[in-house]
């Protein structure tokens, strides 16, 4: 205990940025010297105000608390909620609260934050008018919106008033309540703000294909009632028939109680404060959006967040200043990405602007750079917003590069942190800068980006800066192994050589002669699947079933709630009517939703551990078997219906399909492998975006290879044409043991055959000669490891069945196993189930 | 024993309230299982060396209760477990998350008496563990 008193610190307002502020102060007031206390007028303590939205996206009030856990469970740090400050008497150091206490206080702080600016609008007060701004707000919209639902026919509508960031975040949750938005911005654009008027073109096409109907360059003239509906007019004449109008049409910081205790407020308001966030009372502080710095006032979290640990560090008496707010912006708004930074409007005097829009993608990448062309400052991005991360670090430096390549979308110069200059910021989160992250690679001996990660803390809030780190380790001078993580030096590729010649059959062998330690959830998967490739039999059997990520353990998928979902192979989409009634009953009888896979197959979610059995020895008794949706494996040969029903098919696509599908079954890889095979040259199986895609030609098969979907799609190579069956299959069986032999952990095949080109020539070139002119002198060794799997193939799912051993796994709790886990809970949704978390509960220790 | 391990385990003794969970044999190496004691989840493990870790089932990032069902491994010298769901890693003997600072998860004392694993749920523990 410190011998003086604790200072007693006041904090008025309990959101986002008042909390931050206990927050900090808590965790580096390691000496005791303060106790806290915090007045907050809403009924909840502090929730991610920025996540919003989501609250209607199935995101529970719960989940947006952001109170680190135990943060009020001290005696020195006391929260009162649903209660306001209702006045300050500087000369007494006191404050008095809406249910009368009064606080006496050695230290202030402010956080009041702001309120919706609601434009005077005739009718703005109407019922069906709210403002976007706390959870209750939300809370009345939705039940505005259910109460519509009664009695409107036909789609709801709503109106947004505003078309800055808060005003599409806000049409993103009506639209969420299945309103049709409507946004009304008096700009000629949307987000007039961060983004150019190019750049508001593309961005409003983008809205409007989201359903979101944009009305810029007028405003909302009147609101009135119209047969229990809203009717709105706006300025250019235009009529809306609504359901709700929301005023989004920006913030007012909240000063009242500034003002009415003498404090200096600004000419606009909000309470003034210099660089160290004081007021004209040197006791007093304000933070976040209810203060206003070098006549700024600034309606972002991170400068709030700022600002916090700003007072945080002048109460613990060391010396920090506010300067001022880098406002760049990364964000996914309606799922449209958009990014502003630095001078992106163009402000300097002189600044130049290098633009590429691409209409038919709909992108818009801008830079703006100095009158000598030799200085970023700023740019816009929208519609793909994937180089802001480089980008943005190199704002006030000298190009690198040519500024056209910059923003090229495609053949552009590749950006990165070598171009950077020490004092470049690379996590503007945690303003971490180069220098700081090289520093720390050479004095902690950092080998990895998780290192950098928990050393620095850079990328380790949005993460946009994580793709920069990388590359350091190696500018730093680390050695940047290829090796698989911390227990094997060695490539994937490597050690499945290793694996087979040595003919090692355990991890603990492999580990303990070529490797260290104990190995982790990277090295211990891919081990096994190298074992499973190897032919060392069960994959659940003696060490074996330690190494398999849970996935494999219990041959389900888990999904996020830790329940897992079911799916039985069918092989290239093909089904008996009877296997689906069984499918279908299995469903009813367990409770599972269902969903229909992209792969032609049945998904089937929300089996506990202990009912896998149970729900699997009904689905092998109707013949079915597993699909290996859990497993780094082959999954599923699509297929379209082919010559034997279509008109146009030229081949029987699904007899191949179902053919290639029992061949390949289970075979474990470097990643999940999918094929597709079309009966005719309009490719409905889209099998140029599988892996392994085949179709049909008059004279035989076209073979394309590589191919994936996904966030990489690339379309597959043509390998081999027109060919006869079996040389198609060999041809296949070569292609995927090769892969399952060589490929990097989690490399896919499109990255792979990319991986393969070397001396000018090109992966496919090379590939060509090791599967089909044997260059390798390999290809006997490849036929005969397929025959081999081809012949030892079992069920995984009936063996499990078959085995008691095997199925002890499969219980709830150890000592309770029928048991069901109680923190497995449903709730309904569109006739069926759907899991509801607890969400995080991060326990933050200092 | 280091001596917070001694005073925790002398803690634990003095109240006496060891829960059998399982029989020796049940708790395979470097595969964990869950264990339900009251309301209170705990995931048991045993690492190639034979030693027994007890730590909280719930992961604190999704509120998943699904920590017995990551892999166990090691980071340098520490024993560790995964997340299943997002792969953040826990330090087995103090519940410290690797990958995120300031996460920590509870951890209970654990031992093997008479052929069964025997884990000490205390009060304090409990609350912990939420």
């Amino acid at each position: 205990m410190p011998a003086t008193r604790r200072k007693h610190v006041v904090v008025v307002g309990n959101g986002m940025v008042g909390q931050r502020f206990v927050e900090t102060l808590r965790q580096r007031d390691t000496g005791g010297r303060f106790s806290i206390t915090v007045v907050g007028e809403e009924p909840r303590r502090a929730y991610d105000r920025v996540a919003l939205s989501s609250y209607f996206d199935g995101v529970s009030a719960a989940e947006l608390d952001l109170v680190a856990a135990g943060t009020y469970d001290s005696p020195h740090a006391t929260l009162h909620l649903d209660e306001s400050v209702a006045a300050i008497d500087r000369a007494a150091s006191t404050v008095t609260t809406s249910r009368g206490r009064t606080l006496d206080y050695d230290v202030l702080v402010l956080a009041t934050g702001s309120y919706p600016f609601v434009p005077p609008v005739p009718g703005r007060d109407l019922d069906g008018c709210f403002v976007y701004r706390t959870l209750d707000d939300l809370d009345a919209i939705r039940a505005a919106a259910a109460a519509a639902a009664e009695h409107t026919r036909g789609r709801r509508a709503g109106l947004v008033v505003g078309g800055g960031l808060l005003g599409l975040e806000a049409a993103r949750a009506l639209r969420l309540l299945g309103m049709s938005p409507h946004v009304v911005e008096l700009a000629p654009r949307l987000m007039p703000l961060q983004v150019d008027e190019p750049g508001g073109a593309v961005l409003r096409r983008l809205i409007e294909r989201l359903g979101v109907t944009v009305h810029t360059a007028t405003s909302v003239a009147a609101v009135e009632p119209s047969g229990g509906r809203l009717l709105a007019t706006l300025a250019n004449g235009t009529e809306l028939d609504l359901d709700v109008v929301v005023f989004s049409a920006g913030i007012r910081p909240r000063d009242q109680l500034a003002r009415e205790c003498g404090l200096a407020v600004g000419p606009r308001g909000g309470v003034a404060v210099d660089a160290r966030c004081r007021t004209t009372d040197e006791s007093i502080y304000a933070i976040g959006e209810c203060a206003v710095v070098d006549g700024h006032v600034y309606g972002l979290v991170a400068p709030g967040y700022d600002m916090a640990s700003v007072v945080a560090e002048q109460l613990l008496g060391r010396d920090a200043t506010f300067t001022g707010a880098d406002l760049s912006t990364k964000l996914k708004l309606l799922g449209v990405d958009v990014a502003s930074f630095g001078d992106a409007l163009a402000a300097t005097a002189g600044a130049l602007e290098v633009r590429v829009e691409n209409a038919v993608e709909n992108t818009y990448a801008k830079i703006v750079v100095s009158d000598d062309a030799s200085t970023l400052l700023g740019g816009i991005l929208v519609g793909d917003a994937s180089r802001y991360a480089a980008l943005r670090p190199l704002v006030g430096r000298r190009l690198p590069a040519d500024p056209v390549a910059m923003i090229a979308p495609t053949g552009g110069v590749d950006l990165d942190a070598g171009a950077l200059p020490r004092e470049a910021q690379i996590c503007s989160c945690n303003d971490v800068s180069k220098g700081a992250i090289l520093d720390s690679i050479v004095e902690h001996g950092l080998t990895d980006v998780a290192g950098i990660k928990a050393c620095t803390r850079a990328g380790t809030t949005c993460g946009s800066c994580v793709a920069l780190l990388k590359p350091l380790l190696a500018e730093a001078g680390v050695e940047v192994g290829t090796g698989l993580c911390e227990h094997f030096d060695v490539t994937r590729a490597e050690l499945f050589e290793i694996a087979r010649s040595q003919r090692i059959g355990t991890f603990t062998e492999l580990v303990q002669r070529h490797g260290r330690g104990r190995g982790c959830d990277t090295c211990k998967p891919a081990v096994a699947s190298i074992l499973a490739s190897l032919g060392h039999g069960y994959v659940l059997d003696g060490e074996q079933a330690a190494l398999q990520d849970t996935n494999d353990h219990f041959l389900a998928n888990l999904q996020k709630n830790g329940t897992y979902s079911v799916v039985p192979r069918v092989p290239g989409g093909e089904i008996t009517p009877e296997k689906l009634i069984v499918i279908g009953e299995v469903a009813r009888d367990f409770g599972l939703y269902v969903k229909i896979t992209g792969g032609q197959r049945v998904d089937l979610f929300g089996a506990r551990v202990e009912q896998l059995p149970l729900i699997w020895r009904r689905l092998v008794d109707a013949g079915m078997e597993s699909g290996h949706a859990y497993g780094k494996a082959m999954r599923t040969v699509k297929s379209c219906v082919g010559s034997t029903w279509c008109r146009y098919g030229v081949q029987d696509s699904a007899g191949l399909a179902i053919d290639l599908e029992l061949r390949y079954r289970g075979i474990r890889g470097p990643h999940k492998i999918k094929a597709g095979v079309s009966g005719c040259a309009r490719e409905c199986a889209e099998a140029q975006g599988k892996d392994i895609g085949v179709i049909a030609t008059d004279a035989g098969w076209n073979l394309y290879v590589g191919g994936n979907g996904g966030a990489r799609p690339r379309h597959a190579d043509l390998f081999l044409t027109s060919v006869d069956t079996r040389t198609l299959v060999r041809a296949i069986d070569r292609f995927i043991m090769f892969y399952v032999r060589t490929a990097d952990r989690l490399q896919r095949t499109s990255t792979w055959v990319e991986s393969l080109s070397a001396d000018g020539q090109d992966g496919l070139a090379y590939l060509r000669g090791v599967l089909v002119d044997d260059s390798l002198g390999i290809c006997a060794e490849l036929d005969a490891a397929m025959e081999s799997h081809v012949a030892h193939y079992s069920d995984e799912w009936a063996d499990t069945l078959a085995d008691p051993e095997r199925l002890r796994r499969f219980v709830s709790f150890v000592n309770a196993p029928e048991v069901p886990d109680p923190s497995i809970q449903w709730a309904p949704e569109r006739g069926q189930i759907k899991p509801l978390i607890a969400g995080p509960t991060l326990e933050v220790v200092s | 024993m280091r001596t917070v391990e001694a005073v925790e385990a002398a803690k634990a003794m003095e109240t006496d309230v060891w829960d059998s969970v399982c029989g020796s044999r049940d708790l395979p190496v470097e595969r964990g299982v869950a264990a339900l004691l009251g309301d209170v989840q705990v995931a048991i493990f045993r690492t190639y060396d034979g030693a027994l870790f007890a730590v909280g089932n719930q992961d604190p990032f999704t509120g998943a209760f699904v920590l017995s069902r990551g892999i166990v491994g090691s980071r340098g010298e520490t024993p560790t477990v995964a997340s299943p769901l997002h792969k953040q890693v826990f330090d087995l003997r103090t519940g410290r998350c690797l990958d995120s600072d300031g996460v920590v998860i509870p951890t209970y004392p654990v031992r093997e008496r008479d052929g069964y694993v025997e884990v000490h749920v205390g009060t304090e523990a409990g609350r912990a563990s939420r």
